[in-house]
């Protein structure tokens, strides 16, 4: 027998909910929605993503997207005000209690914002979004913290400075002992998701801000932290919900953090998709001030619902879509 | 060798760590959004039976441990070694007291039970979920508790103590669930 059921239906009526009450929230500060497409002729060359291909019967190819970043930009760099999005968006190898491959992504930006201050204005949102239904469940307060403090405050150590060795010392110490050979930048990752988010109360929001420069993706030279990049997390509970950055708007520096990843992906023997030409163009031609972030409205749907498992707010995850 | 990929790992799957075989019981996919992947996997050591935590970086690949389930029928104990059959080839496995573990108590003749071989030897016995054994000694039954449903030890063949309800008698064959080592039933 075909299981064919939908598996959410508890959590049906507060998605609808949900993202109702996001674009009023949206719509109350002006900001504007856009859309943009699914399916595009590049992908990010970021190592730790890993893009969808589709290919149509007569041999056209195209990526399904991992976030709609790029084309965002591509239209702030054409002068577009604040804009967000709902999108759809997908990750190759992602299962798992806290991973569907197809999701559902909120990203927006905001002219003129720093990472910090978009971080509260993430904060302002979940607050406003728990408030729609008595049910649901609201955050108590907030934690904001810059990554190299909450290294030095919870493990002793100087995550900037710190090389592989001392980190996987630092991990075996604390339980966070991994199979397989990691780089620094595995490690600081090991150790936040495996010692250090596990013992974050789990009621409360932790803005994570000023990531090392190692992990800026597409944030900027933090400027009042050297070696850092402005780039910040936002946690409920242990629950990694969104992910932003003070935009970077070099186009050098893109490029060379852009041959950074196509070296590692080269090196490690993954995929190269296509490189993505039209952000590079749009960067060149100017991409003004401007933070962004975006949130997974699944996750957020399961902390709202107290969801321990992500397949409880998707009628139709991956194993049976 | 043969290895899995931590993109294969999923429960029930044998993996050789530490120099012992090891099922998997459960695996988690951990991953920060734009960060390292890791498979954070509970796994029983088929051997000792101890379960451990186990974090690998995603994309790793583990020496998957030859185990093999087989059924196979039980014959007989020599006084050291219990020796069992593979009814298809005939072939014999003698299984000692460690690997026999705790199902050496519900073991009969001709029985069918789950040998798991660890690179041929046998590593540990699983006896048939529902066994039929005869009572070889239990108090005689008390008339008017059965509505209380009160129950008395009995002592199986096999030297298995279980708990029986008042009615039962010595020498009548009962049916018992050997994972539980609950009474069913009457035969």
């Amino acid at each position: 027998m075909s299981d064919w059921r939908p598996r959410a239906a508890p959590a049906r009526p507060a998605r609808a909910r949900l993202l109702a009450g996001l674009r009023a929230f949206f719509a109350a500060r002006g900001v504007l929605e856009v859309e943009t497409p699914v399916l595009a002729r590049g992908a990010p060359q970021d190592p730790m993503l890993e893009s969808w291909e589709a290919q149509a019967p007569g041999g056209e190819r195209g990526f399904l997207q991992t976030s709609p970043e790029y084309p965002m930009k591509r239209l702030l760099a054409d002068g577009a005000p604040d804009i967000y999005q709902i999108a759809r968006v997908f990750r190759g190898g992602e299962t798992g209690p806290r991973h569907n491959p197809e999701f559902t992504l909120l990203e927006w930006y905001r002219l003129g914002l720093d990472h910090r201050a978009l971080a509260r204005e993430v904060v302002a949102l979940i607050a406003d979004q728990a408030a729609l239904s008595p049910e649901w469940r609201t955050p108590r307060g907030c934690e904001e913290i810059a990554y190299a403090d909450l290294f030095q405050a919870t493990l002793g150590v100087d995550p900037l400075a710190a090389d592989a060795a001392a980190l996987e010392q630092v991990a075996a110490k604390h339980g966070g002992t991994v199979g397989g050979e990691l780089d620094r930048d595995g490690w600081l990752d090991a150790l936040i998701s495996l010692v250090i988010a596990p013992r974050f109360p789990p009621d409360r929001l932790t803005i994570l801000h000023d990531y090392p420069e190692s992990q800026a993706v597409l944030a900027r030279p933090c400027a009042a932290r050297p070696g850092s990049a402005a780039r910040f997390e936002l946690y409920w509970g242990d629950l990694e919900l969104a992910n932003g950055y003070h935009e970077l708007t070099d186009p050098e520096l893109f490029r060379q953090r852009r041959e950074r990843d196509i070296a590692q992906r080269r090196a490690r023997g993954q995929p190269l998709p296509p490189v993505d030409a039209h952000l590079e163009a749009a960067l060149e031609s100017g991409l003004p001030d401007c933070a962004g972030v975006a949130l997974g409205v699944d996750r957020l749907l399961m902390r709202l619902l107290g969801a321990s498992s992500i397949d409880q707010v998707i009628d139709f995850p991956w194993s049976r879509a | 060798m043969a290895t899995y990929s931590t993109n294969e790992f999923k429960a029930g799957l044998k993996l050789l760590l530490d120099g012992d075989p090891q099922a998997i019981v459960e695996n988690e996919f951990v991953k920060p959004g734009k960060g390292q992947a890791f498979n954070r996997v509970k796994m029983r050591n088929l051997r000792t039976g101890r379960v451990l935590e186990k974090t690998f970086k995603s994309g790793e690949s583990v020496e998957a441990a030859d185990v093999m389930d087989t059924e196979m029928q039980y014959l007989y104990n020599d006084g050291e070694f219990w020796h069992f059959m593979v009814p298809d080839t005939f072939e014999q496995y003698a299984v000692g007291e460690d690997a026999l573990g705790d199902a050496g108590q519900w073991l009969k003749e001709q029985d069918l039970c789950t040998v798991t071989l660890w690179n041929g030897e046998p590593l540990s016995v699983v006896p048939p979920s529902f066994v039929e054994m005869r009572i070889t000694e239990c108090d005689p039954g008390v008339r008017g508790d059965t509505a209380q449903g009160g129950t008395k030890p009995a002592t199986l063949e096999s030297g298995a103590v279980v708990k029986v309800p008042l009615f039962v008698e010595e020498g009548e064959t009962v049916r018992v669930d050997t994972r539980t080592g609950e009474y069913v039933s009457r035969v």
